[in-house]
């Protein structure tokens, strides 16, 4: 029963993804969406959150904030809307972290 | 310009995810044609306003990231980056915009617009202001 967690807050405003990042179980899935997409960077202090964590990350949003895919944590997939959709189709449930 | 007060404009919130930075970005312009002594500082995550390449067309929202670079023309000459706040996000100055203003003294020789400060440098420009804006 694999759910998707949605997380849409920075994470160094928020605790949004430290609570979603440490309550994931095996086999979920995390895609991180508007200002979460900044947790995905490599060099920032919240990036140890993502570790053995299967992650994915809305382009759009990245691309609209300046960050450029090669500042990603590695082995984070960097999806589309149409992506995103799958997403929420290959999982039971949607856990959105407001 | 004696009585000219020093206005500080703080800014801490991520663009896009609330309008918060596009609303201090039009109260910074709209204050700066009052001839006021304007500075501008970006920290937490704030400095995240400033980052170079933005594009904003897949999220169907106005890209206003380019505006930064009018502070200029207004007189704003003052933006304070602190710098905890980008270490602390893993970003360098190399990942912020170039902001620069023309010195009308200096036969308009350009200077840099961004000084990057510590939060104790921060402190002490911010107890030499007479009125803050936070956003």
């Amino acid at each position: 029963m694999a759910m998707l967690h949605l997380v849409n807050k920075s994470p160094y405003d928020a605790c949004n993804l430290n609570t979603a990042s440490s309550i994931m179980k095996d086999g979920d899935q995390l895609l991180l969406i508007e200002d979460g997409v900044y947790g995905a960077i490599k060099s920032g202090k919240a990036a140890g959150l993502l570790q053995g964590l299967k992650v994915s990350v809305l382009g759009p949003d990245l691309a609209a904030r300046g960050i450029s895919e090669d500042k990603l944590v590695d082995g984070i997939d960097v999806i589309d809307y149409a992506g995103f959709v799958d997403l929420v189709e290959a999982n039971d449930k949607v856990q959105s972290w407001l | 310009m004696s009585d000219a007060k020093k206005f500080m404009y703080i800014n801490r919130k991520a663009p896009y995810g609330t309008i918060y930075a596009w609303e201090s970005l039009e109260v910074v312009l709209i204050g700066a044609a009052f001839e006021q002594d304007v500075s501008v500082a970006f920290l937490d995550d704030g400095v995240y306003q400033l980052t170079r390449g933005q594009d904003t067309a897949g999220i169907g929202m106005k890209n206003f990231s380019p505006t930064y670079s009018a502070l200029g023309d207004y007189e704003v000459t003052k933006i304070y980056v602190e710098k905890e706040s980008l270490e602390e996000r893993g970003l360098t100055l190399d990942d912020l915009q170039h902001l620069v203003w023309e010195d009308e003294d200096e036969d308009y020789a350009e200077k840099d617009s961004i000084r990057l400060v510590s939060r104790a440098e921060l402190a002490d420009v911010l107890a030499g202001q007479d009125i803050l804006f936070n956003f």
